[in-house]
């Protein structure tokens, strides 16, 4: 990655156009070429450096639920654990984490209803509590990551 | 906003990425029986009401040296929590702060703030300069750093 990257990367974290032409319109800004633009951003998805290019909903205005969860896994078990809860679809993400609440991860289902369902699935399965702690208010959300 | 299902096909077709060519929401247009000008709008308008945040680059922040990922978690009173949570989401290192339930008594923690950085040593410093500058030494809190990544996939809700 080079400093066109991680300015694309910078400029695009905050918005792309909604136009006929928006990677035109981007190269511009950047004083390369459409198809140069097009180009970095196929090989930085190709090299997993980018998760997605597109949308990012908001869940409840989609009607769907949305949660992070977690669970006390013992060091011995985390691999079970960890395969088990993975094989949901809903699990969009799932972090390991230096406590004794050792897995975090993030429901996001259809309905708001199928949160808890799912919940209850995961811990038929895996044998242990899971704990839901779903946003109650937001005070900011501006992940970005700079380079 | 009510979603149409139109809405909802347009939703589900852009939902792992947008096409990468010259024209890309013409390319969506034809997938889903829309011309070009009509997905521009029923986006923009999406995007304006909110259910879309934002569209562009989710990156995967890992590969791009973000390795040192704190959750730092406050119990702080009731009454406070609006106070504590807007300072907390002032900070410039704090990248989402969110109120949470309590799941007592295994878990008290009733304030989420996440720091990414790029080294755990300046994150440390970072939380440690906040709770000074604002006078949160009573609050108990505790910080969870991230380790092995074991999914990153992205919600999907259709």
């Amino acid at each position: 990655m080079d400093k066109i990257d991680h300015t694309i990367i910078n400029r695009l974290q905050q918005s792309f156009p909604i136009a006929d032409r928006p990677y035109l319109q981007e190269a511009e800004a950047l004083g390369i070429s459409e198809g140069e633009l097009i180009q970095r951003l196929q090989a930085m998805l190709e090299h997993k450096q980018l998760s997605r290019f597109g949308p990012m909903y908001h869940a409840e205005r989609l009607g769907g639920g949305l949660s992070l969860c977690a669970i006390r896994v013992p060091k011995e078990d985390f691999e079970r654990v960890t395969a088990q809860v993975n094989s949901f679809a809903e699990v969009a993400h799932n972090y390991a984490r230096n406590h004794e609440f050792s897995m975090w991860f993030v429901l996001a289902t259809e309905t708001p209803e199928r949160i808890d369902s799912v919940i209850e699935e995961i811990e038929q399965l895996t044998g242990y509590r899971v704990y839901n702690m779903p946003k109650e208010k937001e005070f900011f959300v501006g992940l970005r990551f700079e380079l | 906003m009510v979603l149409s299902e139109q809405d909802y096909r347009l939703i589900a077709e852009i939902q792992d990425g947008l096409p990468l060519s010259s024209r890309p929401y013409a390319a969506i247009g034809e997938r889903v029986g829309l011309s070009e000008q009509q997905v521009i709008e029923r986006i923009a308008s999406l995007q304006m009401s909110g259910v879309i945040k934002r569209m562009g680059i989710i990156v995967r922040h890992h590969e791009l040296g973000y390795t040192a990922n704190a959750m730092v978690v406050w119990d702080v009173p009731d009454d406070q929590v609006d106070a504590v949570g807007k300072k907390l989401g002032e900070q410039p290192c704090v990248t989402l702060c969110y109120q949470r339930p309590r799941r007592l008594p295994a878990w008290p923690y009733n304030l989420f703030c996440m720091i990414h950085g790029q080294e755990r040593n300046r994150v440390l410093e970072h939380i440690s300069a906040i709770v000074k500058a604002h006078g949160l030494d009573h609050i108990p809190h505790q910080i969870l750093f991230s380790g092995k990544r074991y999914k990153q996939r992205g919600a999907r809700y259709l």
